[in-house]
């Protein structure tokens, strides 16, 4: 069958199998492996993207189901060659070690922030209790999130400032 | 990796036309909401379905309102659209205080409320809460409209009265003044089945239980309720001794296995706990104190 998914922002057709799911027409298809592929049983929660601007567990969805809608996955967080304040977050506050869950990690965070711009560290452990992060870093991922927050918080009251990390410097 | 065997995919562009496509289908198709059971049950072949007929483009299953003095649920809410619902928390709290320990936050967005019941695992949250406060399942089918009351939805486990041709399309339920409800669960990590859990709705007279509503899941309830217990609390006083009697009775009542979430004595002991715990909210809920 043929699907039409707009994958940050590109409008996607493919020809699939109806029993694709999304994370393999993402990683496989698509050839986007910032999208992890992890338990398989929508309990670790790495392959969270973003569908219609609600993160869900791209494992548990099938490629067909989203025929039509919008997906963003972690490759569509950097906009215009900055970084997303919640990837700088996840930066200056070490929110990762291995890094397999900070994909999904960051997926959710970001659409926490959407939603709620001024999350407390409750807010921020509720909204990831549905993901994994095995080498236990949860600390810094909280500290993370609200270091995205505060980032954006100043930076809607002066719109000039900006962010300070460049997706060159990370590669460098 | 886990893969599900192969299907045909339909997407239904109205409940009509779902019910065209069972039809045509046959009884090895299966509707497909959320997903979030369906699917990691067919990676697993435990379910594996010839057809999948798609429903997430019917808007019109989405909706949470009154329709008079009946709250209506869609069954194609998201866990998430209920336990936002200011209309259901206000007269049903019972679903809130269930929907917030129901899988985990990014499961809610896509898992829905009739994919849920339709599931009909034996540990499922909500066929106890909806059981509690006595709601009615609306199916639809080829020869038209049908309620079941949710008692009778379910005749074991991951079986339900539903036609292969037919689908649940809402559940209503009518809002009676003097009523209070709560949902208590017992979770070995978030995101789990319960090890039990009950939910209790009760409403007053003053300090006198008029009606009263419990239901059990996990722990074996026939139904996933406890009418026993139900009626040892019509006109009882509502106090602890007669929610400690009355959570006796459902605990007595209901049938645990043991299994890896715990043995059978400690799921018949949270039976009881769970009650009690259910019933002293629900009585502070309808009394207007939060609990």
């Amino acid at each position: 069958m043929q699907v039409t998914i707009t994958v940050n922002g590109t409008a996607q057709t493919k020809e699939v199998e109806p029993r694709l799911l999304l994370v393999h027409f993402l990683r496989e298809t698509l050839g986007l492996r910032g999208t992890h592929w992890g338990c398989d049983t929508s309990n670790c929660g790495t392959c969270v993207v973003s569908f219609d601007g609600r993160p869900v567990k791209s494992c548990t969805i099938l490629a067909a189901m989203a025929d039509g809608h919008e997906i963003r996955t972690v490759e569509g967080l950097e906009q215009g060659g900055q970084l997303d304040a919640v990837q700088q977050g996840f930066m200056e506050c070490h929110g990762l070690q291995c890094g397999f869950c900070t994909p999904g990690m960051m997926m959710t965070a970001r659409a926490l922030l959407d939603r709620s711009p001024d999350p407390s560290e409750t807010e921020i452990r509720e909204a990831i209790s549905g993901q994994l992060c095995r080498c236990t870093g949860y600390e810094n991922i909280v500290r993370s999130v609200r270091w995205a927050a505060e980032k954006e918080a100043e930076g809607s009251s002066d719109e000039t400032e900006k962010p300070a990390v460049t997706p060159e410097e990370v590669s460098a | 990796m886990q893969v599900p065997a192969p299907f045909t995919y339909e997407r239904a562009t109205s409940v009509e036309h779902a019910i065209q496509l069972l039809q045509r289908l046959g009884p090895e198709a299966r509707v497909v909401a959320g997903g979030h059971s369906l699917i990691p049950m067919m990676k697993l072949r435990l379910a594996r379905p010839d057809a999948l007929v798609d429903i997430n483009d019917l808007a019109e299953l989405s909706q949470i309102r009154l329709d008079g003095d009946t709250l209506v649920i869609g069954a194609l809410a998201r866990h998430n659209d209920l336990l936002g619902s200011a209309v259901a928390g206000e007269h049903f709290p019972i679903l809130i205080d269930a929907e917030r320990v129901i899988a985990d936050p990014v499961v809610r967005n896509f898992g829905t409320v009739g994919g849920s019941l339709c599931q009909a695992d034996p540990s499922e949250d909500l066929a106890a809460a909806f059981a509690a406060i006595s709601a009615t399942a609306v199916l639809r089918g080829p020869g038209g409209t049908r309620e079941v009351p949710v008692r009778e939805l379910h005749v074991g486990p991951y079986e339900t009265v539903l036609a292969p041709d037919e689908i649940l399309v809402e559940l209503r339920v009518p809002i009676r003044p003097g009523g209070g409800s709560a949902y208590e669960k017992v979770e070995r990590r978030v995101g789990d089945y319960p090890v039990a859990a009950a939910g209790a709705v009760l409403w007053l007279d003053g300090d006198t239980v008029v009606d009263a509503g419990i239901g059990l899941t996990a722990v074996g309830a026939a139904h996933f309720a406890a009418p026993e217990a139900e009626s040892a609390l019509r006109g009882a006083p509502a106090t602890e001794e007669s929610f400690a009697a009355a959570a006796r009775i459902a605990a007595e009542h209901c049938n645990p296995a043991a299994d890896q979430r715990g043995p059978v004595d400690y799921k018949r002991h949270l039976a009881a706990e769970l009650t009690t715990r259910a019933l002293r909210r629900a009585a502070a809920r309808a009394r207007g104190q939060e609990a």
